[in-house]
């Protein structure tokens, strides 16, 4: 996508919201060749800046560095294959304290649905081309009101983050548990700050390649997990179409 | 931002939350939120007018300053905000650099 759009005034940057240090995103990036700019965003600060609440999320802007589409989930490209997780992992239990799946669940289905992936591209490529005129450029007012909602319980969640997310790296980990619960309470819809607390116990309990993706206690260790949820629970209380939300 | 006292200067909360400090108020794009009157930044004060929240923790020391929550959404103006990360390397790369160009900004992770 890049090599065909980049020749048009389109540049691409890429940012890794992982606190734990570059090591975790490196084998990714490196694997890509990116000939564009790839940062790392610890702290997350895009959430709070640009209203990123999952991943991928996008933001276009133009050349005069005006938004014209706030944050929402986007497929620019090829996607980093990972293999099927359930074969490498040992099984996956749930938080104790998280909450039981609404009867009409869709459960992980609901992943697949909402935005358009197969449509994504094209929307950029016309935006590229048509600039302004494209149907998929949002004036400034549509873009202020098309990004996140932001009521006060948000601010004070991205708070607590910020205190989970600096107390962790100095390894105050239980003073950082307490601050992702709570940030998680008060933003539940914010799967950046959600899978980015889960993964770290992922990786430290299952490891290697993909240990990050496992998200949820190891079944039999459900007592040692000290979320109040965990990835399955949350996604299976999603609507369909809620956790990627279609704005396209 | 976090900070261990609520004492701060005014650029430091202006490069931890891209809210200039000016005369006519706090401004951020063409947005500005007019502060109370002092000799000096006022934190607290100023938090309170542009809606974020202030989060203490007693045991670490640090007060936790959130984006803020004007008008109920993440942007408060289209004019994107700048943002400066390291790359792989620990170079600094700033967003605004690629005035001129348009540009698709990615979040990702590796989980």
């Amino acid at each position: 996508m890049r090599t065909e759009l980049h020749p048009k005034g389109l540049e691409i940057v890429t940012v890794s919201l992982e606190l734990s240090g570059p090591e975790a995103s490196r084998p990714y990036i490196e694997a890509a060749h990116p000939e564009h700019p790839s940062l790392l965003d610890p702290t997350h600060l895009v959430d709070s800046l640009f209203g990123v609440v999952n991943i991928p999320n996008v933001v276009w802007i133009d050349e005069a560095g005006m938004i014209v589409r706030p944050a929402e989930p986007g497929w620019p490209g090829g996607r980093h294959e990972i293999p099927a997780l359930g074969s490498i992992f040992p099984k996956l239990g749930r938080s104790l304290t998280a909450p039981q799946p609404p009867t009409d669940s869709v459960g992980l289905a609901g992943i697949a649905s909402g935005q358009d992936r197969e449509g994504y591209p094209d929307a950029l490529r016309d935006w590229v081309e048509r600039g302004a005129a494209s149907e998929f450029a949002l004036n400034p007012e549509e873009v202020v009101s098309r990004s996140q909602p932001r009521p006060m319980t948000m601010s004070e969640g991205a708070a607590h983050f910020e205190l989970a997310n600096h107390l962790w790296r100095a390894g105050q980990r239980d003073l950082a548990i307490a601050h992702f619960n709570e940030c998680h309470r008060l933003q539940p819809d914010n799967w950046t700050y959600k899978r980015q607390a889960w993964s770290l116990l992922g990786q430290e309990r299952v490891g290697g390649e993909y240990g990050r993706f496992a998200q949820a206690p190891v079944l039999g260790e459900e007592g040692d997990w000290p979320f109040k949820s965990d990835f399955f629970s949350d996604v299976a209380q999603v609507k369909a179409g809620g956790y990627y939300p279609k704005t396209l | 931002m976090l900070t261990a006292s609520l004492d701060v200067a005014a650029d430091d909360f202006t490069a931890a939350t891209g809210w200039a400090i000016k005369p006519e108020g706090a401004c951020k794009g063409e947005v500005c939120v007019p502060l109370p009157s002092s000799a000096h930044f006022d934190l607290a004060a100023t938090a309170d007018r542009l809606r974020m929240a202030v989060v203490r923790d007693e045991a670490a020391g640090l007060w936790a300053i959130g984006p803020e929550a004007l008008g109920e959404r993440a942007l408060v103006s289209a004019e994107a905000p700048e943002l400066t990360l390291d790359d792989l390397d620990g170079r600094p790369f700033s967003l605004s650099s690629l005035r001129g160009q348009k540009v698709l900004l990615v979040a990702w992770a590796p989980y």
